[in-house]
């Protein structure tokens, strides 16, 4: 079960990483989660946001390059261990990790942790079996 | 039975030697005659202090002083001309990109000689008086329509004389008269080749066996396309408005370069920078002397035009010399760390990477080293949402340059549409470096 990420490529250069939430922000795209990558050269900026379509619509009408990315996210409870535990499935499962990152949640007691692997089945079903839930675009819309 | 190979075998398989000799003849006269009949080139002479008679043999060439692109403009519109305006039938015209129009005349001789060109270009690609020629060059002003129109009329080919456009009517006339050979622009042919396949058709469904592309820039890996695409060998020719028009040089079944015919245009090769003439083999400036030109006798005519030319043998059996395809415009060459750069060069491989050509290049020198910069606009495709697959592109397109033209640059991506796009002509290179 994937969800869609937005994946924005940012220049290197002051003010651009500004321009792109700046766009979302004045079209009232609601972010729900944001990671950052970059090098010397460039930005790859990870975006979930409330509704996939619309920031898509804004950012490409902008001008940007934006990919849509299927990864999946799991919901981390708040118990220590427990993302260390996801991720020890995944491994046991040879899924290799590309990135993640965690956002917490307002109304739930637990985290969502976004992962990029290169097989969402798979490690969909090794997640699941292993008794972890995946959040899902419904659950990331009502936050 | 076995095509004609040559339009006109004596001349085009001549002997080097036999060849020399009549340049020599034919140079010795033209000089003469530009020297009489053209008072812009006559002062252009005598300021450099030379007469028809310091020209005694090829050589001597290089006494004569050049022409440009400037003097054409400067000596707009009569002042190149070499014969009474009563003498001449025909003008062609450059859609030049910065100033004026060039405007060339032509003789009724030239106009000749000129299909000549034109006819043995077809000749050389298999075309014979069975063929159906489709040129879908533009006709006017433009060379392209207007010579290989009167080449494909000397050969005896049916002659379609499409113009360029209304690619609709292009496919049916190809199809409905069985077109065999194709004459336009390398980038209308690709595009016929599409709206082929658009409208059902397979390679081998029509006719075509061949085609004559030019006017301007392609690389080898459009050639494979359109071969590909329309089932054809794809030919290219040369020429430009200021020497005649297509046809100054044309390429034979070797597909290795084109030759020049020589007969009517000497080639020299010089250092665009000092205009030094350059031994065979080297990389540099082509420039033409017409040799038989009567009303627009163009002397050491700078083309500004980069290649290289070869006295190789050539499996066709003619003895004119080849060029190379133009690698580049000698005014955006830039040297860098020595080595010679061509913003063509990097515009081929952006292309054959899957960037789009719009592109900017920065040359600076830091702690006395040259650094060349390449900022390319980016594509959705070519974007990865992993940082190091999306570096391994970026540097896998810096090995690609580098492999091309000697230097490692550093690339930048950037968002589409960020870089300038302006009318005509674009400005592509910023060469920051103060060296003069
Ligand atoms: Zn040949």
């Amino acid at each position: 079960m994937s969800i869609r990420q937005l994946t924005v490529f940012v220049e290197n250069r002051q003010g651009a990483m500004a321009e792109v939430t700046g766009e979302l922000a004045s079209h009232n795209v609601d972010l729900r989660a944001l990671s950052m990558a970059d090098t010397q050269e460039f930005g790859v900026l990870r975006l979930m946001v409330k509704d996939v379509d619309a920031a898509l619509a804004v950012l490409r009408e902008a001008g940007h390059i934006v990919n849509v990315t299927p990864v999946i996210a799991v919901k981390i409870s708040d118990t220590p261990g427990r993302l260390a535990q996801a991720l020890s499935v995944l491994d046991a499962a040879n899924i290799n990790i590309e990135y993640l990152y965690a956002f917490l949640t307002r109304t739930e007691k637990h985290a969502y942790v976004v992962l990029r692997v290169e097989d969402n089945d798979a490690a969909t079903n090794a997640l699941v079996s292993a008794g972890f839930k995946l959040v899902e675009e419904s659950d990331i819309q009502k936050l | 039975m076995e095509a004609k190979r040559y339009y006109q075998e004596e001349i085009e398989t001549m002997p080097l030697e036999q060849l020399r000799a009549l340049q020599k003849e034919k140079l010795l006269k033209q000089v003469r005659h530009v020297y009489e009949n053209v008072p812009y080139y006559r002062a252009k002479m005598e300021e450099q202090g030379v007469t028809p008679d310091d020209i005694k043999e090829l050589e001597d060439l290089s006494k004569l002083p050049f022409l440009t692109k400037a003097d054409l403009r400067d000596a707009y519109p009569y002042g190149l001309l070499g014969m009474p305006l009563s003498d001449c039938v025909r003008i062609q015209s450059t859609s030049g990109t910065t100033g004026k129009r060039v405007v060339a005349f032509y003789t009724q001789k030239d106009v000749e000689l000129w299909e000549d060109c034109c006819a043995r270009a077809i000749v050389a690609v298999g075309g014979t008086k069975d063929d159906v020629c489709q040129v879908c060059y533009g006709y006017g002003l433009f060379t392209g329509g207007p010579g290989l129109n009167g080449g494909s009329h000397k050969v005896g080919c049916l002659t379609l004389p499409m113009s360029s456009g209304n690619t609709e009517r292009q496919i049916q006339f190809m199809m409905d008269l069985k077109s065999t050979i194709l004459c336009c622009t390398p980038s209308y042919a690709a595009y016929i080749g599409e709206s082929l396949k658009e409208a059902g058709y397979k390679p081998e469904d029509n006719c075509l066996k061949a085609g004559i592309f030019g006017a301007e820039p392609w690389t080898e890996e459009m050639r494979r396309d359109i071969e590909k695409a329309l089932g054809i060998k794809a030919y290219d020719i040369y020429g430009l408005t200021e020497t005649s028009g297509p046809g100054v040089s044309f390429e034979c079944e070797e597909q290795t370069g084109m030759h020049i015919n020589e007969d009517h245009f000497l080639a020299e090769i010089i250092d665009p920078d000092t205009g030094e003439v350059l031994p065979e083999g080297s990389k540099g400036e082509l420039v033409f002397t017409a040799l038989d030109k009567e009303a627009f006798p163009l002397l050491r005519y700078r083309t500004r035009d980069i290649c290289v030319l070869s006295r190789k043998k050539c499996s066709c059996g003619r003895t004119h010399v080849k060029m190379t395809k133009p690698m580049g415009r000698s005014d955006d060459m830039m040297i860098i760390r020595g080595v010679n750069v061509f913003p063509s060069q990097i515009e081929a491989v952006l292309l054959k990477e899957g960037y789009p050509p719009n592109y900017y290049i920065e040359v600076d020198r830091v702690n006395n080293s040259d650094t060349l910069d390449v900022f390319v606009e980016l594509t959705a495709e070519q974007f990865e949402d992993t940082v190091g697959k999306f570096s391994a592109r970026e540097n896998a397109l810096a090995e690609a340059i580098k492999t091309m033209v000697g230097v490692k640059p550093k690339v930048h991506l950037v968002n589409p549409k960020s870089i300038a796009r302006s009318e005509g002509k674009a400005v592509r290179i910023v060469d920051k470096r103060k060296l003069h």
